[in-house]
């Protein structure tokens, strides 16, 4: 089980407080109407599935219940840091 | 190839056992093939085999990274079903099934293909809905699929807890007879034998370190670690590797890579005489012939390439399986381990043609490819060497993440299969 460093409690908490939420720093599109079915394909299946360095959300759900970004690595599954959701990507 | 018979097994008896050649020659890789298969696990090695017996195609390399059979074909709970419940997931399912029936014979080798029968657990009044609707659906394509209550649940698999009272109640269960277990191993081990002998080189030990293309964007062949092979067609089958090696070639891929876990007890005399699969509780198991109890976990929430899972997900899946059959409740596990599977949006495999002229791709079986072994193989090498899908894996192509005609298998099964 990992041990989970959330930026907002402040504190490593055991996995199962979390849940993992995916690739970080898709961003939504700002205006859907005009994307094309290449660019929905992009934005919704298209993953960059990295072995090694990878960033990603975790949910604080059994905690303070809030979004965060981690970037973990995929091989050893060693997570290099966490960081509040809205900051730049590290 | 010597041919495994009778007449041969006698006639090694008198020298001892003396003559029996290797089962597949470890070669060194030429400079240039007619098709190149990337990874040697059961539906790589079946690609080579059905790509020189049924498509004429010998001149066929599989490149290995590790050694034959070493991924998710060694890793995996050996389930063999069909009952799916999209049209194209059954015509999918059924035809490795189809081929199932008979392999030990075609490719001269046991793998020890047992119709046990695969019984799956309804525990709800949705399940219930939900597996009568896979039943029909079924039948209406040809695969056989029956409804049975929880007494005849109970019969078919006595160590079954049925109470009113249990935690996870039994209201009945759809069992498909056909289904059932194979040797996975054997699996491998057989088509590399079978292909060897048609001509197949089978190179281990040889990580594809890139994809070479031409002026036109055609594939020209595979960088190795044993130096530049060239072919004008390459099948990927790499299963939770292929982002990476789609990568090698320029293509961003719809998969992300999960670790599965799966774990066998101490071996027992026969007790488990069929495969049980509880989908709302997420616990499956049968028992080995060599008497382990074979229980296959969930997949951990986060990609990862680890080969290995947390341990709070075999907890997780041991806690349905003692609730559902309390008699293994004082079972001991003897062994665990960890497998990456590569997960489509849809969780129904990509099987076919890529953007890339002469890149052939299987890929995205999740978790539940062994069942699709010789299906698989014989698809991809179908592909191959027409350059053009079988109307049975023309509708998983790769377009389907663009046009949105998905075959959303998850949503059918509810849980990830």
């Amino acid at each position: 089980m990992l041990l989970i460093h959330c930026p907002y409690c402040e504190e490593a908490r055991p996995e199962v407080e979390f849940v993992y939420g995916g690739e970080a720093h898709i961003a939504r599109p700002l205006d859907p109407s005009t994307y094309s079915d290449a660019e929905w394909e992009e934005f919704l299946y298209i993953r960059s599935n990295p072995r090694g360095r990878h960033h990603e959300r975790w949910r604080h759900t059994h905690g303070c219940g809030r979004f965060f970004n981690a970037v973990r690595d995929t091989v050893t599954d060693v997570f290099e840091t966490t960081y509040k959701a809205g900051e730049p990507r590290k | 190839m010597k041919r495994f018979s009778g007449f041969n097994l006698i006639g090694e008896a008198f020298r001892s056992h003396q003559g029996w050649p290797e089962h597949w020659p470890d070669k060194a890789p030429k400079a240039s093939y007619d098709a190149i298969i990337v990874g040697a696990g059961g539906h790589g090695l079946g690609a080579a085999y059905y790509l020189a017996k049924k498509y004429g195609i010998t001149n066929v390399a599989v490149i290995e990274k590790g050694w034959l059979g070493g991924g998710n074909t060694g890793r995996n709970t050996t389930i063999i079903r069909s009952n799916y419940l999209y049209d194209e997931s059954a015509h999918l399912y059924d035809h490795a099934v189809k081929l199932w029936d008979g392999l030990s014979q075609e490719l001269n080798y046991n793998i020890m293909y047992s119709k046990r029968g695969v019984l799956m657990l309804a525990h709800n009044v949705h399940d219930v809905q939900s597996f009568k609707r896979h039943i029909h659906a079924n039948r209406l394509n040809g695969v056989d699929n029956e409804w049975l209550t929880a007494e005849e649940c109970q019969a078919y698999c006595p160590p079954l807890d049925i109470s009113p009272n249990a935690r996870h109640p039994v209201l009945g269960g759809a069992l498909q007879r056909r289904g059932g277990t194979a040797r996975h191993d054997s699996v491998a081990w057989g088509y590399a034998r079978a292909a060897a002998a048609l001509g197949v080189d089978i190179i281990q030990n040889c990580a594809v370190t890139g994809i070479r293309r031409g002026a036109d964007g055609a594939i020209e062949g595979v960088e190795t670690e044993r130096g530049f092979i060239a072919s004008k067609r390459v099948g990927v089958s790499a299963a939770g590797s292929t982002s990476l090696v789609m990568k090698m070639a320029g293509l961003d891929f719809p998969l992300e890579s999960y670790p599965l876990q799966a774990l066998v007890s101490e071996p027992v005399k026969p007790i488990f005489p069929c495969v049980v699969m509880s989908n709302t509780v997420h616990a499956y198991m049968s028992q080995s012939d060599k008497g382990e109890l074979v229980i296959g976990a969930g997949t951990d929430q986060y990609t990862s390439y680890s080969q290995r899972g947390a341990f709070h997900i075999v907890e997780h899946t041991l806690a349905a399986i003692c609730e559902i059959f309390p008699i293994f409740t004082r079972m001991r596990m003897l062994r665990t381990w960890g497998g990456i599977v590569d997960v489509t949006p849809d969780r129904s495999p990509v099987l076919g043609k890529t953007p890339v002229k002469g890149l052939y791709v299987n890929c995205g079986w999740g978790t539940g490819g062994f069942k699709a072994t010789p299906g698989a193989g014989d698809l991809l090498a179908y592909t191959m060497a027409h350059d053009e899908p079988h109307k049975i894996n023309a509708p998983y192509n790769l377009d389907r993440f663009r046009n949105g005609r998905l075959i959303d298998e998850a949503a059918a099964a509810a849980v990830a299969h």
